[in-house]
């Protein structure tokens, strides 16, 4: 391999880290603050996806729809993803309102929650089939796909602008945890749960909060990869969405960091194994890392593992 | 006395599946469309009286049954299209086509115990911990089958393999019963038989016990790891046996007819029954199969139903038709047959908390 194609595959690499980190970071949000794994997680990831698909097509005028009005290319991209991370956060939101939260009040078994959480998950995704039919949808073109070339290493503006603003969005998220009353709740309630709400800090809108976060990164994640791999499918919830799922268990899941360097451990070796020539096992590499992980060290990179008391 | 009548009730039983199998298929009234959602009721109510066993009784979240199934339906479909039929991808048959009656049973077994061992890989590192590990783990079991599967070119990959048909005509040529009903029935029979002797037994209350309180149940000299690693493999076996009979009844296997969507089944019949009812099960089982055939107008629709099922089944009834309760609980007498103990349902609450 040369220097070139190796530079090459660290881009590619990138890429797909973030996608994974950005759908990572919700599974470790929400499973820090309920100690629920949300596994309808990554049919959120999927319905942003759609969501952008509809909302860059309606913008762009190729629907039948006509809109009365012709936008520029940098209005329509703010606005659709802007746009789906809103309805995406809503739509999380909305699950956590009528299906967890009730549960949650009823003091059920946390075997009910996760139930419920893959159940919802499967019922987004056929919801999609049976309305939207079996076909795949080609996602809009945003903006004209660009190459730039630095000495045989040839980069797209798509690729860039994935890379720098995961980069960016998990900056954020990184300050929203750490500087932010809000964030500190979260973390208050990933350390001790029972003390929060003694200390006059209501759980249930950090759970919200929490929702909306964790959904509308999913949505950007599904936007930039509609982007990115512009054809969408039913079922890329499950095939995308477990492998984020993955690189949260494989970084400590309920930790923030580990699942943004899980995601980029998991996107590096899955892209790496793909280049020396076996890309038909990438998703077996990545259920196998699991295995590897779970058997040697079952909280993952950064968990801490919780001690239970006699 | 009592073991008189528990005998009875074998012969009685065992005489029943003559009189549903053979009778009517000798006397034609069953076609293949009714013969074929028999045989499903059957598998499914071995599905989902093992699964209970993992979900239920042992109170773990097993989510990849339909994994186990799938290596239990290709181990036993490869291994008797090899054995008894001539295909393009192996060649000749290796025996002769009288052989296929008793090669049958013996490839279901094979495929039982290749699931058992494939079920073990997942239980050694998921059972190091507690909690969610088993889940994750055997949602990821689910996509290793698919995924290893898909990879192998020789048995069809994703296009699926079939053939099975040729070993099931074999067997009716030489004798003509309907054999894979015939089979099914008595692996069904013998799986409520086994799962609800094991709940039973010293060795099975060990695994109630870990599900109601594991530190208390080691204290209490419970092996718990191997408990759970022997009640897993237990369950998983039985579920590769009726993936061999399900491989053979519809005649055409495919990855991805055992993955997620099939598992999310088996679940639905496990919680809708009840979890740690076996009686649950087995209605819900046959409650479920007939519900689906007659979703079948719906098409694409029938798979939002099976989800919603179950979101509004935690929701407003978490306990199932039957919670834990059996059968014999609402009709005392039938535990002269069927009971192994003569406690009631309140003596039981009292020995096992309910799982609510």
């Amino acid at each position: 391999m040369t220097l070139e194609t190796f530079l090459q595959n660290v881009l590619n690499a990138m890429q797909w880290g973030s996608f994974l980190a950005l759908i990572a970071v919700g599974y470790s949000l929400v499973y820090g603050v309920l100690l629920l794994i949300n596994f309808a997680h990554g049919d959120i990831f999927m319905v942003g996806a759609y969501l952008g698909y509809f909302i860059g097509t309606l913008l762009l005028n190729q629907f039948n729809i006509q809109l009365p009005f012709d936008l520029p290319a940098w209005v329509i991209i703010p606005v659709t993803i802007l746009l789906s991370m809103a309805l995406t956060a809503l739509l999380g939101v909305t699950i956590e309102r009528i299906a967890y939260r009730p549960l949650r009040r009823r003091g059920a078994h946390r075997l009910y929650l996760v139930i419920t959480a893959l159940m919802i998950g499967l019922e987004l995704e056929y919801l999609n089939l049976a309305l939207l039919g079996p076909r795949d949808r080609q996602f809009p073109t945003l903006f004209e796909r660009q190459v730039f070339n630095f000495g045989g290493l040839s980069m797209t503006n798509v690729k860039l602008l994935v890379i720098l603003l995961s980069f960016l969005v998990m900056g954020l998220l990184w300050f929203i945890v750490q500087k932010t009353k809000w964030g500190m709740a979260m973390r208050a309630i990933s350390y001790d749960r029972l003390a929060v709400p003694l200390m006059g800090i209501s759980v249930d809108n950090v759970i919200v909060i929490t929702f909306i976060l964790g959904s509308s990164m999913a949505a950007l994640a599904g936007v930039m990869y509609g982007t990115a791999y512009p054809i969408l499918s039913f079922d890329m919830g499950l095939l995308v969405g477990w492998q984020a799922f993955i690189a949260a268990v494989v970084g400590g899941i309920g930790s923030i960091r580990g699942a943004m360097v899980g995601g980029y451990i998991l996107g590096f070796t899955q892209i790496f194994v793909a280049a020396y020539g076996t890309s038909t096992y990438r998703d077996l590499i990545a259920f196998s890392l699991l295995l590897l992980i779970l058997a040697i060290r079952p909280t993952g990179i950064f968990g801490v593992a919780r001690r239970t008391k006699v | 006395m009592k073991r008189n009548s528990k005998r009875l009730a074998i012969a009685l039983l065992i005489g029943f599946i003559i009189l549903i199998t053979i009778v009517p298929s000798w006397l034609g009234i069953y076609n293949d469309y009714r013969q074929l959602i028999l045989i499903l009721i059957g598998i499914n109510i071995i599905l989902a009286v093992s699964l209970n066993l993992i979900n239920g009784y042992m109170g773990e979240f097993s989510v990849g049954h339909a994994a186990f199934m799938g290596v239990g339906a290709y181990i036993a479909s490869i291994l008797s299209v090899y054995l008894v039929t001539e295909s393009t991808v192996f060649g000749p048959a290796r025996l002769p086509e009288g052989w296929s009656i008793l090669v049958f049973p013996l490839v279901l077994i094979i495929g039982g115990i290749i699931a058992a061992l494939f079920s073990l890989i997942v239980a050694i590192p998921s059972f190091r911990t507690r909690g969610d590990y088993l889940a994750i783990i055997t949602l990821a079991a689910n996509f290793i089958f698919k995924s290893l599967v898909e990879n192998m070119d020789k048995i069809g990959g994703p296009r699926g393999f079939m053939g099975m048909g040729k070993v099931t005509r074999a067997m009716e040529s030489t004798v003509d019963l309907p054999w894979v009903m015939l089979w099914t029935f008595i692996v069904a029979l013998l799986t409520v038989y086994v799962v609800r002797n094991f709940v039973s037994s010293i060795f099975g209350k060990g695994i109630v016990a870990v599900r109601d309180d594991e530190i208390a149940a080691e204290l209490m000299t419970v092996n718990t790891r191997r408990v759970k690693v022997v009640t897993f493999m237990l369950g998983c076996g039985l579920a590769g046996i009726a993936g061999g009979l399900h491989a053979h009844a519809i005649g055409y296997i495919n990855p991805s007819s055992y993955f997620i969507m099939q598992s999310v089944n088996i679940m639905v019949m496990v919680y809708l029954g009840g979890m740690s009812s076996i009686s649950g099960s087995v209605i819900s089982a046959i409650g479920f199969t007939i519900l689906l055939e007659f979703l079948r107008p719906l098409e694409l629709y029938r798979w939002v139903v099976t989800p919603l099922l179950l979101i509004l089944l935690m929701m407003f009834r978490p306990s199932g038709i039957m919670g834990s309760r059996e059968l014999t609980d609402f009709f005392p007498a039938l535990r002269k047959i069927f009971g192994t103990t003569d406690e009631t349902f309140e003596e039981k609450l009292t020995h096992v908390s309910a799982s609510d």
